[in-house]
Parts: structure tokens; sequence; C-alpha cells
């Protein structure tokens, strides 16, 4: 296989992992999973860091600064955030484990 | 060339994440998914450091710790009623920070002899750009509506589907034009074409529809890291962007269906109908208003209450009164229950969220579908701060914006309580003509304050 078509590759099948990994969520997680999700894609953290490590340009160089600080925002805010609001899922579970 | 065992570690990575998402989609693995996501993500951040010869580390670990502080802050900070718009706030940056890169990666073909670059490299790199911009825009205005730092009704101007129209066209040429020549300049106008798209799209949708552009920015900004792992030759950008775009379109698909609405009318309804939303105005229509007292009679002698809460409970922090109030009709012998739509707050799920916080026992908590054959057996139903969910104009008015949306049978039951601060419409802008029904009771004031009032009337009945 060709370069692209084994990228290509990995992107379809991650298109269908994708969607077969959530299918079955209630509408209850909606939000946390959307939240999870969403500190997932903060992992442009690493694109960030690679492409600022290997600058040798000012202005190149504050550009990709502030996109690590953007990007550490989404990913380490997103995964805390998510994690508050699951707590309270896990407090309520735990009392009905318990009640029972 | 990146080494074999660091291409293993992005692998583990990349399977640490499609965990994640099986985790969250789960309520009892849920926690420990989100764990293993941020596992998987430190892992992949710091695996770079190890195997390039990076410049600037200093600097680098500097911006990451200023933006963990940041991201941390915010994250601990922020009540939990404001949370959906922090979610939109952190996937802007995220999507403002692939298109920053994907920038760089311009300036990088730039400098490169133009045969060595693949064309579709750098369209991979133009559409990261225009669509990074996109979510961050969008999501910025997603976050002043919902913070209500400007109007969260539709704002649609006459030029408005010109405007766009002729954004995207510019898009396709620009990008056609920086396939032919990489020059950073091109890219720059891309993004703030991107900016300007991002607001267009995001300004005509109503405020009860803004939670599914939430999620569709969301779902952008993953196809925008997809992209962006592409050009970068990095697998766990790509797996892990193309995971978030393809479940977080398919959540979108779900959120909206769960509203009864489709996305494209969630997102032009407002251009196409123009005026099909209500006036939004208060309506002096004659009521049937009490005090508390009455309220607490009512609550007091039923044998099946159903409480509805929504957006404006949280608003007013009355959770924890109200499950007060639940606890003493529930000690007096009284069945009641939380009916819970699957919108009520501000997004999906939003409302679970928020009486989970409060220590409302989870068991208590009914979805609509499985409480809404009770509400005809039902003597009082308490709607404490929600009215669009229970507006029985979905059903009946083809016309209205909510139309099509599944609603709560409210209007079946014997006796129906509204504690509303005003008669100002909901969040959808229409009026609720439950209000005007003869069944209908309304105490007006702030949600805390009636319902301690009613607390302390049931009390000493």
């Amino acid at each position: 296989m060709s370069d692209p078509v084994v990228w290509l590759t990995i992107f379809v099948l991650s298109v269908f992992v994708g969607i077969e990994v959530i299918a079955k969520v209630s509408s209850t997680l909606h939000t946390p999973l959307m939240s999870g999700a969403n500190a997932i894609h903060g992992v442009i953290l690493l694109g960030a860091v690679i492409v600022t490590g290997s600058t040798d340009s000012t202005l190149a160089l504050v550009v990709g600064l502030v996109a690590i600080v953007l990007a550490a925002v989404n990913m380490v805010g997103g995964f805390v955030v998510t994690d508050r609001m699951l707590q309270m899922f896990g407090g309520a579970g735990r009392r009905k484990a318990g009640g029972r | 060339m990146i080494p074999t065992w660091a291409q293993l570690v992005y692998l583990g990575c990349a399977v640490g994440f499609i965990l994640a998402l099986k985790g969250l989609s789960g309520p009892r693995t849920a926690r420990v998914g989100n764990l293993v996501g941020a596992t998987a993500a430190v892992v992949a951040v710091v695996t770079p450091f190890l195997y390039l010869d990076l410049d600037h580390i200093p600097l680098i670990l500097a911006a990451i710790a200023l933006g963990s502080l940041g991201g941390v802050l915010g994250a601990q900070r922020v009540q939990m009623t404001q949370m959906p718009q922090m979610v939109a706030l952190f996937n802007g940056v995220g999507g403002g920070a692939a298109a920053l890169v994907a920038l760089l990666e311009l300036q990088h073909f730039q400098d490169v002899p133009r045969a060595h670059v693949p064309a579709f490299d750098v369209f991979a790199t133009a559409f990261t750009i225009v669509v990074g911009a996109v979510s961050f825009a969008g999501s910025v205005v997603t976050f002043a509506k919902l913070q209500e730092l400007m109007t969260s009704r539709p704002v649609v101007f006459p030029g408005l589907p010109v405007a766009f129209a002729a954004g995207l066209a510019a898009t396709v040429v620009l990008t056609v034009v920086v396939v032919r020549d990489p020059a950073v300049s091109t890219g720059v106008v891309l993004a703030a074409i991107g900016l300007a798209l991002g607001v267009l799209l995001v300004l005509p949708v109503g405020g009860a529809d803004v939670p599914i552009v939430i999620s569709l920015l969301n779902a952008f900004t993953g196809l925008t890291v997809a992209a962006g792992g592409y050009v970068l030759g990095n697998v766990v950008l790509l797996v892990a962007g193309t995971l978030v775009g393809a479940s977080g379109t398919f959540l979108t698909l779900l959120m909206a269906r769960a509203m009864g609405r489709s996305v494209a009318n969630i997102l032009f309804g407002a251009l196409r109908g123009g005026s099909t939303l209500g006036a939004g105005e208060a309506s002096d229509r004659p009521v049937r208003s009490a005090g508390p007292e009455d309220v607490a009679i009512l609550l007091g002698y039923a044998e099946r209450v159903i409480v509805v809460p929504g957006y404006g409970l949280a608003v007013a922090q009355a959770q924890h009164t109200l499950r007060e109030l639940v606890d003493l009709l529930l000690a007096r012998g009284a069945r009641v229950d939380y009916a819970i739509h699957p919108v009520a707050g501000r997004m999906p799920g939003h409302m679970n969220v928020l009486l989970a916080e409060a220590q409302v026992p989870y068991e208590q908590l009914v979805e609509m579908d499985d409480i809404n054959a009770d509400f005809k057996q039902t003597d009082v139903v308490l709607v404490v701060g929600a009215n669009d969910v229970v507006n029985p104009a979905a059903r009946t008015t083809p016309s209205a914006p909510i139309y099509g949306m599944p609603i709560l049978d409210v209007d079946q039951a014997r006796q129906v309580v509204f504690l509303k601060r005003s008669m100002r419409p909901g969040f959808a802008g229409i009026e609720n003509e439950l209000l005007f029904e003869p069944t209908t009771t309304l105490l007006f004031g702030d949600a805390k304050d009636s319902l301690a009032k009613v607390l302390a009337a049931v009390k000493g009945l």
C-alpha cells in the first residue's frame, strides 16, 4: 500500500470506530461525553509542541507558543471539567448501589 | 522519521482514546474512561520530547504550564450551570490552536522547494486553517450567547446568506490558490475568512439550539486535528481527531433527534423561516396566580407529585431547597419523582448533572419516555424554572420553533403549578399556552425564595 492509502485506511477505520464506540450512549451522558471528546482533541497540543520546537523564526515561535497555551487549556481544562461532572454521577451511582 | 518505539507509544495512545470514548458512553465506566483518555493524552504529549531534538524547550514548558493552569482554574471555578459555555470555550481554543499549528506548517511548506510539497498536504493544511478558525469564532459566539453577553435569540440580517455563500466561495478559490502556491499570507486570509464564517454560522442559531452547535463545532475541531495529524505525519493526532470528528458528528445527530429537529433545520431554520419565532414579549392575558400557602396545600395533600426541573432552577441555585421539599413530601407519604427532559438545562444530560450535584438520588430522576404515561394519574406537577420542555405548542402549533420536539405531557395532569420569575417566555422565545389553562396555578418569584416559602408552609400543615 502506498503511504497516502495507509493514512486513508486509518482514517476510514477510525470513523467507524468513533461511531460504533458511542452508538449506545444514553442521553444522560451526552454532556459528559461531548466534554470528554472535546478534551481528547486537545491532544493537538502534541502537534503544537512539535512545530514550535522545530522553528527558528521569532514570529513563528510566538505563534507556536500561543497555540501551545490554547491547546493546553483545551486538553487539561477539558479533562478536569469532565471529571468534575462525572464525579457527581459517581456519587449518585454509589448511593444507588448502596441503597439496594 | 519517528522511531519505532515512539510509533508504538502513539499506537497505544490511540487505543487509549478509543477506550476512553467507550468508557465515557456508559454510566459506570465514564469516570475511568475519562482518566484513561487523560493519561493517553499526557503520554502522547510527553513522547516527542523524548525522540525529537526540540528547540525552545523552556519556553514550550512554560507555555504548557500556563495553559494547564488556565484550564484547571477555569474547569474548577466554573459553576455547573455555566458548564456548557465552558465546554464551548475549551472547544474553541482547541480549534484556534489547530489553525495556528496549520499556519506554521504552511510557513514550513513555503521554505522547501515546491516540487517536494504534495498538493494534498497543502489542501489538508488549508482545511485545518479554515475549519479551525470556524470552530474558534463559532465557539466564541456560542459562549457569548450562553453567557448572555449578547442576545440568545437568532440574529438574522438580510445579507447573511449571501455573505455566507460569498465566504464559502472565497474559501474554495483561496484553497486552490494556496495549493498551487503555498504562501503564509494566503493562509492568514483563509483564517480571517474562516473566523467570519464561524460567526455567520452561529449567529442565526437560537439559544435553545446552541448545545447542538457546540457538539457540531466539537466535531469540526476533531476533524481539523485529524487533518493536522495527517500533515504532521502523526498517527495519534489523526486517530484522536477522527474519533472525535466521527463520534461528535454522530452525537450531534443523536442530540438533534432528542429535540425532534434536524441539524439543517437548527442551523438554517431561522434563515429560511425568517419570522417563525414568537414576539418574545410578556403577555397580559389573565393567569391564575397563588401564594405559597395555596401551593403548599396542593402539594401537601397530593398522593402523586411529579417535579419538572428546568434551567431556571439551576440559575436560582434552588436545587437543594427543592430536594428538601421533595424529601418532606416523600416523608408525608406522597410518591414523588423528577421528570427529566433530555434537553432540560442547557445541554442534553445537563439537568442530571445539576441535580446530582444537589445529591438528589439517581433513582428519583425519571427520563421523559418512562414518565410521560404517568402524568394522567398525577395530582400535582410542580414545574420549576422549565418552560419550553412542557410547552404543548411543540405538539399543536406547526409554526412554533419547537414544533416536533418531544415534550413532557404535563398538560395531562390534574393540577400544574408553575414557579416562575415572570411571564417572560422560555429560551425558545415563545409563549406557553399551558400557563393560561384553568388547571394551572402560577407562583411568581425567585425559585429559591418561593420554594423556601412553600417548604415552610408544608411543614406547618
